[in-house]
């Protein structure tokens, strides 16, 4: 028996210790907002945040998030960061398909925890592990910094 | 009740729904199709609108949302003639039906494809907007005893300025319903339009950006099955024998099931039945297999070049031109295999009830999928009820030609005696491999040009696997023309006096081949604007101002070229680069699904011959721009997938087995790479057309003449891969 924190809520699963965590949130416990696509942290749809930082779940084994703070998409807008977040995903219209977009958020949520005025080439590097086969970077790109800017005016205010 | 269509052979309906003649009738009451969310509402004036008394709007869409926005697109078409409020408006996915869904330029066939979702449904949802807004007028004007005339309706609301009264779609939604349909409806002029052309936000970014929306990899059952396949290692190769115990000693999996198309391990979730096909033992018969190398394909294609093909379009002598010339030039070309790549992998849940079955995916070819599905459990298409999903990408993949991936669930489910719902996962490494990619293609080019510089013979031809041969479209093939392999070399619409195209579609290939992502234009687009521009130079003409003056026939060509030019700022010289980079900048013009596209794109190129795409200027016309926003999405995005296909993907093959498995050995772009995308749309009141596909065409060209514009080096073969560097 494995106890995870998902989004705040203790949760018990009965599954090997070396099960990808991204199987347990999706099969388990039926947060599916978390996307599998490609099985070897190449493509980033199944990003989740383990102690504030983006990792990807199908390569994470559930005993490593046992005790650990695991945040899924389900769960993002519980931060201010990934309310603004969405919300610029919203006003851009990123979304194409939106497979990918779940681990997109996941991934521009991380980077603005710790970075509140990404620039390009930051944005660069914290996007590259998530692809996104509809070609929506030039709408995540503005989101990022649309983000931003609403991040810095609420802290301003 | 006729069952006689159910014994009817699929080759007749392919014929059928290919040619679109002979017309398939559906006689069976398809009411029964009509799935979950759907429930009696208190205005349905037809099958594409229902009002509710709580001022819902909910507009049922024919087609699949796999990101191209035609839920946002078909609803704003609907709900502009309807003068709803677009807030009140939500969008529901259509039961598979042919009878009431079918796209009007196929026939009698229900599915999304070739750009034509908007193009099709434009004057059916107009008309059918319009009739829904005139039945809530007259029950208005019947309650309220004024003239039609007088009423007014906006943003969901049916008003009578004289005696001030006003009442809500909802209000009105009961009487409305008792009202005659009518015969006759006046559509609005575009002056008139108050969401078409406007900003609007799409429909599915909510449940996509909070994790909401589902997919077919999201669909739980009670008591489903979730199945991993072993497939065959090679395309052609057969299960000889295998070894289920390793398998079935792994926790989870519950039973293992040959199926025509490998071996299929099921058990009780995801990674259980992975793990289980990792440990399923299984020997294949590969003496009829595909054994080929890439490398031998290629000089099998070349030697067919070598002899002339099916003569795809002719005019003038071109071989008498060329030897008439004062200068000719020859190029060829060549163009890998290519993968769709959704980031959602196909997949597809069935399962089996006790009057028919049900599927759950992102189905793109709804009523094909019905015959193939029903002809394997001996149904009734209707009784194949198809929930079609939000689909994680398709660039073609999923209209599946041989309804690969859904017929290979429902085999597992035959194969289980349909005694739970299952769901077929392929993984990242299945849908790679499986095949139906976009073909392989050698094209060889020679053009003739006169003293002074004139275009004046062209000879173009192709050899490649065709991609309509064995599709629900084959009978488009025409005396041994697939029009999907020649499509924009033999529309080719520049003036020139001599030309012949023509074409060889080698059948002995093994790989299966499809649709993608623009189709034949995905690789004609870039023979012959790569090759113009080549053309160009040796004439000492500008690539613009040449290519204008062959289009006087094409205005819409011309329109966008012109447009694009304009904005890239054509006419002035591009920014130099830091020390020892070198830029470029290179045009491409293209139409294809009936809209018109150029690019305008500038690189920066290392002095170790690495390079940037830094800005694609791009014009667009495709008629009436329903959804500006959705259209700049489209272009932006088709660029991305453009470019990803130029700088890096081939599927390639040794002994016969695929060489690529995943995205580390067949690479997608990432955002360091995408460029800045410029979108500019062609003011038009031409009928909507597609745009979905367009915008890829023009991108590789464009980039591969700016790359020979900063240089001097010509790129003839896709992808650009390291050609710069080595």
């Amino acid at each position: 028996m494995i106890t995870l924190n998902i989004n705040g809520k203790e949760m018990s699963v009965e599954v090997a210790a070396d099960t990808p965590l991204l199987w347990v949130l999706r099969d388990n416990l039926k947060l599916t907002g978390t996307k599998f696509g490609c099985g070897m942290s190449l493509c980033g749809a199944c990003t989740v945040h383990m102690n504030g930082q983006a990792v990807r779940a199908c390569v994470t084994p559930v005993s490593m998030a046992d005790k650990a703070n695991v945040v899924t998409i389900e769960g993002v807008a519980q931060s201010p960061t990934g309310r603004a977040v969405q919300q610029a995903w919203k006003s851009l219209d990123v979304v194409q398909c939106g497979y990918c977009q779940p681990g997109q958020i996941m991934s521009a949520v991380a980077l603005l925890e710790g970075n509140r005025s990404p620039s390009d080439s930051d944005i660069d590097r914290a996007m590259g592990g998530n692809v996104c086969r509809c070609g929506t970077y030039v709408r995540i790109r503005a989101a990022i910094h649309e983000a931003a800017r609403s991040l810095a005016l609420r802290a301003g205010s | 009740m006729s069952r006689s269509i159910v014994n009817q052979s699929r080759r007749r309906f392919l014929q059928g729904a290919a040619g679109l003649t002979l017309a398939i009738y559906f006689p069976w009451p398809l009411a029964q199709g009509a799935v979950g969310q759907e429930q009696a509402e208190a205005f349905e004036p037809n099958a594409f609108l229902r009002i509710g008394e709580d001022d819902s709007v909910t507009i049922v869409a024919k087609h699949l949302e796999m990101g191209q926005g035609t839920y946002t697109g078909l609803a704003t078409i609907l709900a502009e003639e309807l003068d709803a409020d677009w807030a009140q408006v939500r969008v529901e996915s259509a039961p598979a039906d042919a009878s009431r869904y079918n796209n009007l330029f196929w026939g009698p066939a229900q599915g999304t494809g070739g750009s034509t979702a908007i193009a099709n449904s434009w004057e059916q949802l107009r008309k059918a907007g319009a009739s829904a807004r005139a039945m809530l007028v007259a029950a208005a004007a019947a309650q309220w005893k004024v003239p039609a005339d007088d009423i007014t309706v906006a943003g969901g609301v049916v008003s009578h300025a004289g005696s001030g009264r006003q009442a809500t779609f909802g209000q009105l939604a009961r009487a409305a319903a008792q009202q005659a349909v009518p015969e006759q409806v006046r559509l609005k002029e575009p002056g008139e339009f108050r969401l078409i052309g406007r900003h609007i936000p799409r429909k599915d970014s909510d449940d996509k950006v909070t994790g909401k929306a589902i997919f077919t990899q999201d669909i739980q059952l009670p008591g489903m099955l979730t199945a991993v396949v072993a497939h065959p290692p090679r395309f052609g190769a057969t299960v000889k024998a295998y070894d289920a115990k390793p398998a079935l000693a792994v926790d989870g999996v519950v039973e293992v099931v040959q199926i025509p198309s490998g071996v299929a391990v099921l058990a009780r979730d995801t990674w259980s039945a992975k793990r289980g096909r990792d440990a399923l033992v299984v020997e294949w018969n590969e003496a009829a297999a595909f054994n080929q190398n890439s490398a031998q394909l290629l000089e099998h294609y070349r030697e067919l070049a070598r002899s002339p093909g099916q003569v795809a379009r002719q005019e003038g002598d071109s071989d008498v031109a060329l030897a008439k010339a004062a200068r000719t030039l020859e190029a060829e070309y060549d163009f890998p295999y290519l993968a769709h790549s959704a980031m959602e992998p196909m997949n597809c849940v069935v399962s089996l009830t006790g009057d028919g079955c049900e599927a759950w995916y992102g189905a793109q070819s709804q009523t094909y999928d019905q015959t193939v599905l029903a002809e394997l459990f001996d149904l009734a298409p209707a009784q194949v009820r198809i929930h079609t999903l939000y689909a994680g990408g398709s660039f073609g993949r999923r209209a599946s030609k041989n309804a690969d991936y859904s017929l290979e669930a429902a085999h597992i489910v035959k194969a289980i005696e349909g005694r739970a719902p299952v769901k077929l996962v392929w993984l990242r490494e299945d849908d790679m491999q499986a095949g139906n990619y976009r073909p392989m293609f050698h094209h060889r080019l020679r053009a003739g040009l006169d003293a002074e510089g004139n275009l004046v013979a062209w000879q173009h031809r192709l050899v490649g696997q065709s991609v309509l041969g064995g599709s629900p479209f084959a009978s488009l093939i025409k005396d041994g023309i697939d029009p999907a392999s020649v499509e924009g070399a033999a529309s080719l619409p520049y003036r020139i006096p001599n030309l012949r195209v023509d074409l060889h579609s080698p059948e002995d290939g093994m790989v299966p081949v499809q649709w993608w992502r623009s189709v034949g234009s995905s690789h004609t687009a870039f023979s012959t604007e790569c090759f113009l521009d080549e053309l160009a130079q040796a004439a000492g003409k500008d690539p613009v101002t040449w290519r204008l003056a062959m289009l006087g026939e094409h205005p819409r060509h011309a329109g966008v070229l012109k447009l694009a030019a304009e904005k890239a700022g054509w006419e002035q010289p591009l920014p130099a680069g830091k020390e020892g980079e070198r830029r470029g900048r290179g045009v491409a013009v293209h139409e294809s699904f009936s809209s018109f596209v150029a690019q305008v794109a500038e690189v920066t190129v290392q002095s170790d011959g690495r390079f940037h795409v830094d800005r694609v200027v791009c014009a667009v016309d495709c008629g009436v721009a329903i959804n500006p926003d959705v259209i700049r999405a489209q272009v932006e995005g088709g660029v991305g997938f453009a470019l990803s296909a130029a700088l890096r993907e081939a599927i390639t093959f040794t002994d016969g087995k695929v060489e690529q498995s995943n995205l580390h050995n067949y690479e997608l772009l990432r955002i360091s790479e995408m460029p800045t995308v410029e979108v500019h749309i062609v003011a038009s009141a031409s009928a909507p057309t597609g745009i979905g596909e367009p915008p890829v065409p023009p991108l590789a060209p464009a980039v591969v003449n700016a790359l020979a514009a900063a240089t001097g080096k010509r790129i003839r073969r896709l992808p650009i891969g390291t050609q710069l560097t080595s």
